[in-house]
């Protein structure tokens, strides 16, 4: 990492959010609102088989009856859900190369410095790119399938895999979850779906780029990843969206499945819009991503980094069913300005010799209030689970809040869990030990702050793990002094 | 020679007392200048006003760094002109490598003077090199700076950056507290080494020990804020066998009573 330091220091310089602008794409938006009859219009425009109507609109039914979780440390004015378009979709679709992507789209996707070009193959990474709703591209499908591997839109695989998708859709987040993976059920335009078949290695890391990008729409992003029976697949999600004055709601779900012996490393760079100085504008991510390690010896993984958004309302859990499964939780969280994030993960050891780690590095800045909430629930059945958990908080300033929120419930004797915890602040001495060597400031708690984090990047696929540093850097401009 | 430093009638205070009461010293390159003197008497102080520690406040005086107003720079741009402090307490900054640190500070420092950015496989060699003349495994690269380094690894660790940075300007605070004789050797050979006309130390402490093996051209004693005598090397061991109270300001020769007396 050290070869990237200069680097990331000379991309420091920029203090506004970068990707902040408006691509004039042409889109078809639903009429505002939520009713039946909006379910049915998106469920047409998708052209889905009947049973998806039917899912969705049992998802709805049972949305309607649920109150907005209010247990989160975050503050927000009411949302109107009524207020929202609830599906856009670019109106050119349907293509088959590269060369058929709207220039429009490509170019926005070329400012993003997202490569969705030939050079991709070198760099071993297939895109599904995500514009608002629908899939636009889907790059080395020809490649995967070669393995076996079905790496599409969630829309291509309700029509052409039916079967994975109706024994697995909601198998680990029910619509009856929570409110926000209810509406998601209800409304979700599309996402990725994953399939690795027995065995079988995916040999690049699979990712996808999510931007919002019209005004107004809330962005229901539904992705779905099986893992068979001693497989493995590494997939990264990376997500930027353009500036806004208004708060746009982002509702995703994220479903893992991993059989025996398999396993799946999910990595995530969240980079959205996080509000103006003053706390203006901003995304409300509200996200349900959830793993079952569903058979023996399997492992599910997660890492984020979550830098964007106002607010951020997700924890990344593994269930592990599972004899002998592995959960595994490595989380940056920052949060400067207004930034609001109650984020952490859940552990659910159902399985015997089941084992999870989690490590967490919370950092705030400016007047944010960084949360971290975890459970640990080991269940009876889970004899000889083991649980680690770190949670550290750093502190830029003092007007920030740092909290932690660790559930722990143990119903097994011979269960062992261990949780450690650290606040720290960034100290004068710390910055001024870096200055007296000729750094400067802003450079020294980038190289800090990136120090601090440096058990949880390491676990990021290595262009990945430049990114996050970067937009550590970024996002903690004018923190100090 | 013009002097590297000049420091003319220096006061300054921190919450509102002051420690420096009017400090006047000049550093000519080439030069070692020990700064002497009892607890308290403000040789730390006096480091970290050179070096740029905010929280300090002067209340007259100036500081020509090469002719420059040393003190309107910032600390980075104060290091960048090759002004160096080997700290009393190094600072751990965990996570962060002593390779990506140092390489970092590196390159800042060359950017200044004109020289292109060491890539890492240069680095790499530069500070293996200089790892060696004070006997550092080079595994230390890879650790955190700092982190879990005993107290002589620690100050040996400071004069590796010394001889990496190659500043005009190194002030060494109490780099000899805490270390056994050998760490002590060690530490003073790496110093001896980068002595040149060019370059200039000042070389604060507590005891005469140290002056053994960096021998200095100049000794001050540092009493109560003011410089109060400067001689040669052999103050230093006048100071040892006598002790500090005979210079006290205030006072010819006061003998204090011992215990015994009393």
């Amino acid at each position: 990492m050290a070869v990237q330091q200069d680097d990331i220091l000379q991309q420091v310089t920029s203090a506004e959010y970068k990707y902040g602008f408006v691509a004039p794409i042409e889109e078809e938006i639903a009429p505002i609102g939520l009713n039946e009859e909006i379910i049915r219009y998106i469920w047409e425009r998708k052209g889905e088989p009947e049973w998806m109507l039917e899912w969705r609109l049992r998802a709805y039914r049972h949305w309607k009856t649920m109150q907005e979780p209010r247990w989160a440390k975050v503050v927000y004015p009411p949302i109107d859900y009524q207020g929202i378009s609830y599906y856009a979709a670019p109106k050119k679709r349907h293509v088959r190369s590269l060369d058929e992507i709207d220039p429009e789209i490509r170019r926005m996707f070329e400012k993003l410095g997202i490569p969705l070009e030939e050079q991709k193959l070198l760099a071993g990474v297939a895109v599904d790119a995500v514009l608002d709703s629908a899939s636009v591209a889907t790059t080395f499908k020809e490649k995967l399938a070669e393995l076996g591997i079905i790496f599409c839109s969630m829309s291509e695989a309700i029509q052409k895999y039916p079967e994975l998708v109706q024994k697995y859709l909601g198998s680990v987040v029910p619509y009856t979850d929570n409110f926000f993976a209810a509406l998601n059920s209800a409304v979700f335009s599309d996402g990725s779906f994953v399939y690795v078949p027995p065995g079988v290695r995916c040999p690049m890391e699979l990712s996808t780029y999510f931007r919002i990008n019209a005004a107004r729409t809330g962005q229901f992003e539904r992705t779905l990843i099986i893992a068979d029976e001693g497989s493995y697949v590494s997939y990264l999600e990376g997500c930027t969206a353009p500036m806004r004055d208004e708060h746009q709601l982002h509702a995703a779900v994220v479903e893992l499945i991993a059989l025996d012996g398999a396993e799946i490393k999910y990595s995530t760079v969240q980079n959205w819009y996080p509000g103006d100085r003053e706390g203006r504008g901003g995304i409300y991510n509200f996200v349900t991503k959830r793993g079952i390690c569903l058979g023996k010896e399997s492992k599910i993984s997660w890492t984020q980094v979550e830098t964007g958004s106002a607010i951020t309302w997700k924890y990344p859990s593994v269930i592990l069913k599972g004899e002998g499964s592995v959960g595994e939780f490595y989380s940056v969280a920052v949060t400067n300005n207004f930034q609001q994030a109650d984020t952490g993960t859940k552990m659910i050891h159902i399985g015997r010799h089941t084992r999870s780690r989690i490590v967490s590095k919370g950092i705030a800045a400016g007047r944010s209030s960084n949360t971290y909430r975890g459970l640990v629930r080991i269940l009876r059945s889970a004899d000889h689970a083991r649980n680690y958990t770190q949670c550290d908080s750093l502190l830029i300033g003092s007007s920030c809040g740092a909290h932690t929120f660790p559930y722990i419930e143990v119903l097994n004797p011979t269960a062992v869990t261990e949780h450690e915890a650290t606040t720290s602040k960034i100290g004068e001495d710390m910055l001024f030990y870096c200055r007296q060597r000729g750094i400067s400031e802003e450079d020294a708690v980038a190289l800090i702050v990136n120090g601090y984090c440096r058990e949880v990047l390491s676990h990021l696929p290595m262009e990945f793990a430049v990114e996050a540093q970067k937009l550590l850097a970024i996002s903690l401009e004018g923190s100090v002094g | 020679m013009e002097p590297i430093l000049i420091i003319r009638n220096l006061r300054v205070a921190i919450e509102g007392r002051e420690i420096l009461r009017g400090v006047n010293l000049e550093v000519r390159p080439g030069e070692v200048h020990a700064i002497m003197g009892p607890n308290g008497s403000g040789k730390s102080t006096l480091a970290a006003v050179l070096a740029g520690r905010e929280e300090y406040e002067v209340l007259e005086g100036t500081v020509l760094f090469e002719g420059k107003n040393l003190l309107e720079m910032e600390p980075e741009e104060r290091a960048r002109a090759g002004l160096f402090l080997a700290f009393q307490y190094p600072v751990e900054i965990p996570g962060v490598t002593m390779a990506t640190f140092l390489r970092t500070a590196l390159n800042e420092i060359r950017k200044v003077r004109g020289l292109e950015p060491l890539d890492p496989v240069a680095f790499l060699k530069l500070a293996r090199e200089r790892m060696e003349w004070v006997d550092i495994d080079p595994s230390f690269l890879q650790r955190s700076v700092n982190e879990g380094f005993s107290g002589g690894e620690k100050k040996r660790n400071e004069i590796f950056q010394l001889l990496l940075l190659e500043p005009r300007l190194a002030i060494l605070d109490e780099t000899d507290s805490g270390l056994d004789i050998d760490a002590l050797k060690i530490v003073a050979s790496g110093v001896n080494r980068m002595r040149s006309p060019e370059r200039a130390f000042v070389v604060i402490t507590h005891y005469q020990r140290l002056l053994n093996y960096i021998i200095p051209d100049f000794v001050h004693v540092l009493y109560d804020g003011r410089i109060v005598r400067s001689g040669g090397k052999e103050l230093a061991l006048e100071l040892e066998e006598r002790g500090y109270d005979w210079l006290r300001p205030d006072s010819e020769e006061v003998i204090l009573p011992t215990v015994d007396e009393r």
